[in-house]
């Protein structure tokens, strides 16, 4: 399994996402690596289909699939949670999800 | 960055297609300002609880002005008539204003969205930072923001009069 963690150091939520994905990998007894990787620029953003801090991709497909459709851009991502809130970061649920 | 002392003077369009000044807000004996945007997923968590503070205390005055200042060239989700879009299917009952050139931010010395900037009856500075303290309404203990309006109509220092604001960056423009 192959997870890459996509963040822009401007927005404070990726220590967050981390955490939290961190813990969800630990409950599932899980020792992937993470692939961490910082955005720095618009150019980077683009060619990373990157559509907000944080963005995680488990084997390529994006946690939160129709959030993965906005346009590339150095910003705080908007997570849209099963309840209808938002959130800066995916709920457990959207990585357990991804991960099983 | 420090952020302002006494509140800086403006002149803005609103999202209901009128100018907004300083000036307009003299009666309100708590004016307080909110850097804002559209975007942001902390101001969508956290802007209901803004608009509701303003029914809360719109009867006693209180006047809460929201500004976004971002780069809508660079973030056109920011851009006026998103502005306008995003207001009309939030309900907003707070003004909402467009500083495009940023001036109001840098006079205020905004970091982030939301940050709030309580100023009294004499225009003066008595609280900065966040709403309250958790992003999540259930999980709030320290209503911040409210606890500050309410010291400042009773002519009193808030408990607390700064807070690090949480949230997304004011996409400035590129020099």
């Amino acid at each position: 399994m192959r997870i890459e963690f996509l963040y822009w150091q401007e927005c404070p939520s990726h220590p967050e996402a981390m955490e939290l994905l961190h813990e969800v990998l630990a409950e599932r007894g899980a020792e992937t690596e993470i692939e961490a990787r910082e955005i720095r620029t618009q150019e980077e953003a683009t060619a990373t289909a990157f559509p907000g801090s944080p963005t995680i991709r488990v084997d390529g497909r994006d946690v939160d699939p129709a959030g993965a459709e906005a346009p590339p851009s150095l910003s705080c991502r908007i997570y849209r949670l099963t309840d209808g809130r938002v959130s800066p970061v995916p709920s457990r649920q959207q990585l357990e999800e991804a991960l099983s | 960055m420090s952020v302002v002392e006494t509140a800086p003077t403006f002149d803005l369009p609103g999202v209901d297609a009128r100018s907004h000044t300083l000036e307009e807000y003299a009666d309100a004996p708590v004016l307080v300002l909110v850097q804002s945007c559209n975007h942001c997923p902390y101001v969508l968590a956290w802007e209901g609880r803004i608009n509701d503070l303003q029914r809360e205390f719109a009867d006693r005055g209180v006047r809460i002005v929201a500004v976004s200042s971002n780069d809508a060239s660079a973030y056109p989700a920011d851009s006026f008539e998103a502005m306008q879009e995003h207001a009309r299917r939030a309900g907003y009952v707070i003004d909402y204003l467009y500083d495009e050139s940023q001036d109001l931010a840098r006079a205020l010395g905004s970091e982030r969205t939301p940050e709030a900037f309580v100023f009294d009856a004499d225009r003066r500075l008595v609280y900065h930072g966040v709403v309250d303290d958790n992003r999540e309404a259930s999980l709030v203990t320290q209503h911040y923001l409210r606890d500050a309006i309410e010291a400042a109509l009773a002519g009193e220092t808030p408990p607390v009069t700064d807070t690090t604001p949480v949230g997304c960056t004011v996409k400035w423009r590129s020099a």
